[in-house]
């Protein structure tokens, strides 16, 4: 299992222009693995922006960024896309199934590039939605799914690819108690399995329950001590 | 029992489409080939009537015979008349022809 | 199958269900096209099988025809010019053609009046095409009247009626003896409408034509060659008119299959977005993208070829009939024989099938580059 590690990681947008802005600064940070970690911040506070960096959805502007000793930020595109596809799931806030699909298919989207014979793609498939109770609605397009059953769908497609690490932007966001409790126990339940959860969250729901290993705290692109 | 994949429905209906293609190349060989008697005949007519011309257009003498066509055919028959001759479709007819007498 | 093939028909899978999300939008767009391309393919096909067809049924027509010209218009030549001419060599068989035209008012048709060289009707017999005796309503043995030039009556029996296969050429056409076609026309002995020369070999045509117009300074002779030239030019002009015509047409298309293609709503955008960040490729997006032109590209192009095969060859070219028509009372019966061109149907691929391919893809380039964080803000 790897380890994820930060160097004096910055970002920044907008360089030597003049609406120049440091979302990240000089952030060092280490992120064990089969832990739940909540990178805890007021909107604003730049959590998404390292989240996206260490999924490798974009670059640092300076500072490294290493998996398991390997460092990633150098990568050309190509390998980042390879890295991001073999390695990391994601649960995004808006959940961005693509609508007018079904759920099967949003399911198998990110599996798609790797040409797995059909059938077996449709096995792992059917036992994912088995397992996140979805079986049923397999052929239904997601635009007619309920908040908690397009969440569901979402952990599903993040799963499609067995990734070791999850990474979920805001994942309670969109949800009532009821249905963020039970988010909390599914993410629970994929620790257990040996998986590494890393999520941004401004929810105590989140960051106060005891599923969650480890909280670390943003503001201002800064880690708070 | 798996729903047959969209891309396999989708490629299947290419293939019939690209063999109905190919299907009308054999076809147009053999139509041409059950043709041959009759572009027998025709050729026949115009060697022994000594013809220059197919008799498709008859509304006019040079759409008539356009090999036979005097070098400024245009312009001679009806003042309405459909001219083919690319000039013929900018130009109105003379006045000469539509003026009253 | 390797992954790669697997991988394709995946992403084929993908846009399929994405152009099925607006299906009243996408099969409107796959019907214009279908229609641009039957348009197309319909006058490619049929003008070439005709322009085909006559080139190789003019084969037969005669060498050399040679008009007398007075004062630029074509004039009655006289049978003198036979001898004058004298022999030159190379020419197997010369002879003089009687021809002209007749307006029939009864129909308000025009008619060709000829007389063949062998097997003449009898005096008051006459031989028609198949075509005006469709159109007159005669059949063999019944009687036609026509008024001659100096408007006396000529009463015909119907001897015989032409082959209805060779109605592209005979379609008009009604066959008399020598002196009744004199009688009719007032037109005395020693005067021919033309004449005609058989030539041994084709390579002697040009020096043969050369010597007449040295011998015979006030005709021209008409080559085999040009009267094929004539075809090839007339049909290429017709389909070059039709294609002018079509043109506005066909730029509408481009212009909403251009929009339709190339603009790129948020909503693809962020689509494209979340597709990289699950791990897609820029390349499969972009090949995504290309299946999704290939796919309306392609299918058009198919049906709409299909469609005009059937449509050229399957029922004469129907549509076709009143534009080819044009002014004229007679028109020949008669099927296309398909003779196909291959290249010209490889153009029309490349044309059709191309250009909204890479409308299609290029947008996307550019979208596709960015960054795939985006769909996290």
């Amino acid at each position: 299992m790897k380890t994820i590690e930060l160097h004096q990681v910055c970002k920044t947008f907008n360089q030597y222009q003049p609406n120049e802005f440091h979302a990240i600064r000089d952030i060092d940070l280490r992120i064990e693995p089969r832990q739940a970690t909540v990178l805890k911040g007021p909107s604003g506070s730049g959590k998404t922006t390292l989240l996206a960096m260490i999924g490798c959805l974009s670059r640092p502007t300076s500072g490294r960024i290493t998996l398991g000793g390997e460092t990633l930020s150098g990568l050309p595109e190509r390998f980042m896309t390879e890295v991001r596809r073999r390695t990391f799931g994601f649960i995004f806030q808006q959940f961005n199934l693509i609508r007018g699909l079904t759920v099967s298919e949003n399911v198998m989207l990110p599996a798609y590039p790797l040409g797995l014979p059909r059938e077996r793609l449709g096995r792992k498939t059917a036992e994912l939605l088995a397992r996140f109770d979805l079986a049923p609605k397999a052929q239904l397009k997601v635009e007619f799914l309920s908040g908690g059953e397009a969440q569901r769908t979402a952990i599903c497609r993040a799963l499609i690819n067995d990734p070791e690490i999850l990474i979920a932007d805001e994942p309670t966001a969109n949800l009532d108690t009821r249905l963020s409790a039970e988010f909390m126990q599914l993410a629970h339940g994929l620790v257990a399995e040996g998986r590494t959860i890393l999520m941004t969250s401004h929810d105590p729901e989140v960051f106060d329950s005891p599923m969650i290993d480890r909280v670390v705290a943003i503001r201002d692109g800064r880690l708070e001590p | 029992m798996p729903r047959p994949a969209k891309a396999d429905l989708f490629l299947l209906l290419l293939a019939l489409c690209t063999l109905l293609f190919l299907a009308t190349l054999f076809d147009a060989a053999q139509r041409r080939d059950a043709a041959a008697p009759q572009l027998a005949r025709l050729r026949a007519t115009v060697a022994t009537l000594a013809l220059s011309d197919l008799s498709l257009f008859t509304e006019a003498r040079y759409t008539r015979h356009l090999s036979q066509a005097d070098r400024f055919a245009a312009f001679q028959d009806h003042p309405l008349a459909l001219e083919h001759f690319p000039s013929g479709s900018l130009l109105p007819p003379p006045s000469l022809l539509s003026e009253a007498r | 199958m390797s992954s790669a093939l697997r991988k394709q028909r995946y992403l084929l899978d993908y846009t399929l269900s994405s152009l099925a999300r607006r299906p009243g939008k996408n099969l409107g767009l796959l019907l214009v096209y279908t229609l641009i391309v039957f348009m197309l393919a319909s006058v490619m096909l049929f003008t070439h099988a005709l322009r085909s067809e006559a080139v190789a049924i003019l084969q037969e027509s005669p060498e050399i025809i040679v008009q007398r010209l007075v004062a630029g218009r074509h004039d009655l030549i006289p049978a003198h010019y036979l001898r004058k001419m004298g022999h030159i060599r190379g020419v197997l068989e010369r002879k003089g053609r009687l021809w002209g035209y007749f307006f029939d008012p009864a129909v308000k048709a025009n008619y060709t009046l000829m007389v063949p060289d062998e097997a003449q009707p009898a005096a008051d017999e006459i031989e028609i095409g198949a075509t005006i005796a469709a159109t007159r309503g005669v059949g063999l043995g019944d009687i036609i009247s026509l008024r001659s030039a100096d408007n006396r009556p000529f009463s015909f029996r119907v001897s015989g009626i032409l082959d209805a296969d060779s109605q592209l050429v005979s379609a008009d056409l009604i066959l008399l003896s020598e002196a009744t076609f004199r009688d009719f026309f007032a037109i005395p002995e020693g005067l021919y409408t033309d004449l005609v020369l058989r030539v041994r070999n084709p390579r002697e045509l040009r020096t043969i034509a050369e010597k007449l117009i040295l011998l015979l300074p006030d005709t021209r002779p008409i080559l085999r060659d040009e009267v094929l030239r004539t075809y090839d030019a007339i049909f290429s002009w017709r389909q070059g008119i039709v294609f002018v015509l079509m043109a506005g047409a066909v730029l509408a298309f481009v212009i909403f299959a251009w929009d339709k293609a190339s603009g790129l709503s948020g909503e693809e955008r962020k689509e494209i977005g979340v597709l990289k960040a699950l791990g897609w490729e820029t390349a499969d997006v972009i090949r995504m993208k290309f299946w999704e032109g290939a796919v309306v590209s392609l299918l058009a192009f198919l049906l709409g070829y299909l469609l005009a095969y059937a449509h050229v060859f399957y029922t004469s070219a129907a549509l076709f009939e009143p534009v080819l028509k044009g002014w004229a009372v007679l028109y020949p019966e008669f099927a296309p024989i398909p003779y196909i061109d291959l290249l010209q149907i490889a153009t029309l691929f490349i044309f059709t099938v191309f250009p909204y391919t890479v409308a299609t893809i290029i947008p996307i380039w550019r979208a596709a580059i960015t960054d795939p964080d985006l769909v996290m803000r």
